[in-house]
């Protein structure tokens, strides 16, 4: 396959940055588009131009890692696919592809197509955990955990914290991400102690990160490779809204 | 995060008026009289106990209130968003095919510009080619005469604007208190428009109904 | 070629190891361990390499207990260590099945399991351990799979006679890696932990004998910088990827290892590699990774190959006459479920005979048709959907219409660094946990073990024994200008220097594909003398070409991806080698670790105990000189060395 790549290059955080056109003419359609990318950059070390930096790693769908944009669509143009899986039999010789990096003021750009997503990590330490210092735990029977909510909470827990909701948000806003991590520990019997200072310590740092508030516009819900339901989020206000009435009570 | 709780309850009581002024206009196709006493009745309204119009200028007061706390934190979630993604993608291609979705910041724009016009014309009668207070149905008729087809076709596209704002509107309210969970989501988003496609047809029902000449 | 040659040295002796009944070895040892006032624990700093279920378990527990954490990763956040990509299960000896598990069971399997070559000692602490794992993840809100009535869900794996596998649909290692991670984020928020993320560690720093930091490059900014601490701790993973494709994810490397194997830790058992029989084939030169199929496919699917060799008509047109079921055919009582070596050797050999199926013939059919036939496509679908969905995400073949096609890939290394039973290595304070080390799993690992062994070095082990370590040793901070650290400083820029000034024409890349193919063929499944002494002749020269002609664009004071690349697949070369070496020198098959020239006259795997028994522990001495080996005799008190028979 012929292919024209239109990608975007930014040499650090302070260039402008802007798209370079390239073109890769040996593409297989059994590779992955990360593979795609390998092809060219060997190409550009080879010609002396500098390699595309790119995020990835396991390449198997399930670090996160990976994290472009192509032709306007986070991980691309397949449903519950990540960049590392989209195998390039789903474009078609000939065809001019786009890529970008994930776009949001609280993931800046550090190089190319690589982004800082330190944010979520600083969203998880806010409160983003089940307080279990290791050694303190009863044997694991002690509480059972009804299937439905076990199965619930290991839906949200899919989350790999990729940033492909916020990539796709018109307002910027990492709901989704929040609202999994919500769900999942809040569906659980021992999350319950801190659900409601887990709620307003994460919606606390999420804000200050600089990501936008969700409008429920449901694109990320549309571009999350795991395919995170919506209903998270509204887990996430009903849990918030709680949270804030029970701290007004104790207040 | 406070802001979306405001927008969505401010949204909820501007939906319930808008539902009260639908079921009021729907008046108009009991006749003349009907429109009018009803107007005027809104003034009496728990008379002596308020002042004449007291009910009704609450009303409005509570209107302003909601309208500018709905617009004031559309401004600001809207600044927000802006910031929260500084450079825009070169390319991008909206996934979810939710219209109203997307439009609802500047469908809320052309929504505010048509209640000034609206007011001016049907309230203060400003505007108005007849302008009469009290005088609700000429008003009306006057308004959307044939002749005056380009305000029926303003009137038509602002309420469809309405309809669209208020199917994503409602269905986003419910999602940000939380009464949307993965089995009622569906039925919530049917709900939505369905309501939102009740109140387009009714409140379009009277342009046209003038318009054409049956009221 | 004289680098085939090594000398051997003193005997390497685990000297933390309690002896007595083993039952109450660890009891023992952690009632023996001194104790840090805790006043004084706020005052040591330990540095921990890697993140993933070892790493990130290790610095939250190490920061629960009030020692000061530096913690590091290559990766942009902690939650991406390639722990994450597991797929299977998590072992323990709950026994809530009352299936007859206990403790001593599970020690049983996985010393039999390694294939007698791990030390009973180690092995009995993990299956101890194994139970307080589950119940430490449960607690974090690890949302394991659960029954109609609530409780934990088990199932058997990897062909265990018990179900003793816990998991979290075919997630299992994401979901125990976020719960170390979150405990991680958390210490991070009080303030317990530093983290250090797209950090790599480029050097040991040691001082008098002791490691005391490392050198580490911030990868963002290209900075390399000295991070001194009182312990430092690797968990670092295994090193796959010196076959260039692997399962492991494209940043897993063995620099920190091979680092500190340079600055005098023993490496052990480097040629114990686990190759994984069902994996997605490779479909061009392009590619750049292999990707896991959960064994459990193995229960239901039917291996098989053409008859005639070069039959490229669609599988099914092929009648069932001239279909080879080959695992079923050799191995009647196990069929296809033999264990993961066996299963992929025979795989190896149908397609050597040219049997094999797919793009180049290395592959052949897991065919699901008979259960789909027998219990219906929606009872296939339930079981299998996801694996199926991924098959086809990758292949773009439909796996219910059309058989899979399947091929062994190198999956898990069980070899590593040196330790002792409080998992140190030669070098004092220096600690090494997970995959990185050789400890528990001796020549094969067991499924479901992998992610048992990380999280109980890093939850439960190592909190405790360095504790003694650090105890004892009551470290002075060490001087910024030591010339110790001054010389690891000056080592790292030169490296980075001479990789960045060759300017050769070669890219990283194409070396590490040259040294990766020359070790599948010569190191991988099977091993000859020949192939190994071909491959040591070769590596040496091709590492020499690398240092002459490698091409890596860009500089040092930025995100440069290519010298990352550069300076890990520098270590791979000198890595290969020994890798080689020790495969060469023991002359036996046993586990993952497969010489031809030691086989029943059946073509089986045959050990020699009489030679062999004992854990090589090998000593650097040079970039291409001869290593020396000190062996570490292995004693089975409580099992019994047995042949493995499959038949």
């Amino acid at each position: 396959m012929r292919l024209h790549l239109k990608v975007w290059r930014q040499r650090d955080a302070d260039d402008r940055g802007a798209m370079a056109s390239y073109d890769v003419d040996d593409a297989s359609p059994d590779m992955s588009f990360l593979e795609l990318l390998d092809v060219l950059n060997e190409k550009l070390t080879v010609e002396g131009e500098e390699p595309v930096a790119f995020d990835h790693d396991c390449r198997e769908g399930i670090c996160g890692a990976c994290s472009m944009v192509i032709d306007g669509q986070p991980h691309g143009p397949e449903k519950a696919t990540t960049t590392c899986q989209l195998h390039m039999r789903h474009f078609s010789d000939g065809d001019t592809i786009t890529v970008e990096p994930f776009r949001a003021g609280a993931f800046p750009v550090v190089k190319d197509l690589v982004v800082d997503r330190g944010a979520f990590d600083r969203i998880i330490a806010a409160g983003g955990y089940i307080s279990a210092p290791t050694g303190s735990a009863p044997d694991a029977h002690a509480v059972p955990v009804p299937k439905d909510q076990a199965d619930r909470a290991f839906t949200a827990a899919a989350c790999i914290g990729c940033g492909a909701c916020v990539a796709a948000c018109p307002n910027g806003s990492a709901s989704l991400f929040l609202g999994a991590k919500i769900t999942h520990l809040g569906e659980l019997p021992q999350g319950q102690p801190e659900r409601n200072s887990r709620v307003l310590a994460m919606v606390d740092e999420h804000d200050a990160a600089g990501f936008g508030g969700c409008t429920n516009t449901g694109e990320c819900a549309v571009a999350c490779p795991k395919e995170i339901p919506l209903d998270v989020i509204s887990q996430l206000n009903r849990d918030y809204l709680a949270a804030r009435k029970a701290r007004r009570r104790s207040a | 995060m406070v802001l979306k709780y405001v927008m969505a309850a401010s949204g909820a009581a501007m939906l319930l008026y808008l539902v009260l002024h639908m079921v009021g206009n729907l008046k108009i196709f009991f006749g003349a009289d009907a429109l009018d006493s009803y107007s005027a009745w809104l003034r009496t309204l728990l008379e002596p106990a308020v002042p004449y119009a007291g009910v009704l200028w609450a009303i409005r007061v509570l209107l302003t209130v909601a309208l500018v706390a709905h617009v004031g934190s559309a401004i600001v979630l809207a600044r927000r968003a802006r910031a929260a993604r500084p450079v825009r993608y070169v390319h991008r291609q909206p996934v979810e095919g939710s219209y109203a979705a997307r439009t609802m910041r500047w469908g809320g724009v052309i929504i505010l510009l048509f209640v000034v016009y609206h007011v001016l014309d049907l309230t203060t009668g400003t505007l108005n080619p007849n302008g009469v207070h009290g005088e609700v149905h000429a008003n009306v008729v006057a308004d959307f005469d044939p002749s005056r087809w380009y305000v029926t076709l303003f009137y038509t596209l602002a309420v469809l604007t309405v309809g669209f704002h208020v199917r994503h509107g409602m269905w986003s309210g419910l999602q940000t208190f939380g009464r949307s969970n993965a089995l009622t989501q569906r039925a919530l988003k049917t709900f939505a428009f369905v309501f939102a496609a009740v109140l387009v047809v009714g409140f379009l029902s009277v342009p046209f109904a003038a318009t054409f000449g049956l009221v | 070629m004289s680098y085939a040659d090594f000398t051997l040295g003193a005997p390497v002796a685990d000297a933390a190891a309690p002896d007595g009944p083993i039952e109450t070895r660890w009891e023992r040892r952690r009632f023996g361990v001194k104790l840090v006032n805790p006043a004084n624990k706020r005052k040591m700093h330990v540095i921990v390499v890697g993140t993933g279920l070892a790493g990130g378990s290790a610095s939250a527990t190490l920061a629960e207990l009030g020692y000061r954490v530096s913690s590091f990763c290559y990766q942009d956040s902690p939650r991406r260590a390639h722990s994450i990509a597991a797929q299977g299960g998590i072992n323990a000896a709950k026994n809530y099945r009352n299936d007859g598990d206990s403790v001593h069971r599970l020690f049983y399997d996985t010393v039999k399991g390694g294939d007698f070559r791990a030390r009973e000692s180690n092995v009995h602490r993990l299956a101890e351990i194994s139970r307080q794992i589950i119940d430490q993840c449960v607690a974090q809100g690890v949302p394991f799979a659960r029954e109609y009535g609530g409780l934990l869900d088990n199932r058997s794996f990897g062909g265990a006679q018990v179900s003793r596998t816990f998991y979290a649909r075919g997630q299992t290692g994401q979901q125990l890696l976020l719960g170390a991670y979150q405990a991680l984020e958390r210490q991070v928020d009080a303030g317990g932990v530093t983290m250090y993320p797209r950090h790599e560690m480029l050097e040991l720093i040691v001082v008098d004998g002791h490691a005391r930091g490392i050198v580490a490059r911030d990868l963002i900014t290209g900075e390399t910088r000295s991070h001194l601490a009182d312990a430092v701790v690797l968990a670092s993973g295994g090193y796959g990827n010196v076959f260039f494709l692997s399962t492991n994810a494209k940043g897993c490397n063995v620099t920190a290892s091979w680092r500190a194997h340079r600055k005098g830790a023993l490496f052990a058992n480097p040629c114990f590699t686990q190759i994984h029989p069902t994996c997605i084939p490779v479909s061009g030169d392009h590619q750049s990774k292999l990707t896991l199929m959960s064994e459990s496919l193995r229960n239901d699917g039917r291996v098989w190959v053409p008859e005639r060799k070069g039959d490229d008509r669609d599988p099914n047109l092929i009648p069932e006459a001239e279909r080879d079921y080959f695992l079923e055919r050799q191995y009647p009582a196990f069929g296809n479920l033999v264990p993961r070596d066996i299963a992929s050797r025979a795989a190896k050999n149908v397609c050597d005979e040219g049997r094999g199926v797919g793009p180049g013939g290395l592959g052949v059919f897991l065919d699901f048709a008979e259960v789909i036939g027998r219990l219906g496509r929606p009872a296939v679908e339930a079981k299998y959907g996801n694996l199926f969905q991924m098959y086809q995400r990758i292949t773009g073949e439909d796996p219910y219409q059309v058989p899979m096609r399947i091929y062994p890939a190198v999956h898990y290394t069980m070899g590593g660094l040196w330790v002792d039973y409080d998992l140190q290595s030669t070098i004092p304070g220096l600690f090494v946990v997970g995959e990185a080390n050789f400890s528990d799993h001796g020549a094969n690992r067991l499924g479901a073990s992998a992610l048992m062994q990380g999280l109980a070095d890093g939850y439960f082990v190592l909190p405790s024994t360095i504790g003694d370590y650090l105890a004892t040793a009551k470290h002075e901070p060490v001087d910024p200008d030591h010339p110790a650290v001054r010389a690891a400083e000056d080592d790292v820029a030169q490296r980075i220097d001479t990789l960045l000034s060759i300017r050769g024409t070669r890219t990283v890349d194409s070396f590490h594909r040259e040294l990766g193919h020359l070790m599948w063929e010569h190191c991988g499944m099977e091993r000859t003398e020949a192939g190994l002494r071909k491959a040591l002749d070769r590596i040496p020269e091709l590492r020499k070409e690398f240092w002459e002609t490698v091409l890596v664009p860009g500089t040092g004071v930025e995100l440069n991806q290519s010298l990352e690349r550069a300076g890990r697949v520098g270590d791979f070369f000198e890595l290969a080698e020994l890798m080689c070496l020790d495969a060469l020198h023991r002359n036996e098959s046993c586990g993952g670790h497969f010489r031809a020239e030691s086989q029943t006259p059946d073509g089986e795997a045959a050990r020699d105990d009489e030679n062999f028994s004992y854990a090589a522990a090998w000593e650097f001495t040079g970039r291409g000189e001869a290593p020396v080996l000190h062996k570490e005799d292995l004693t089975f008190e409580y099992v019994a060395p047995t042949q493995r028979s499959y038949k």
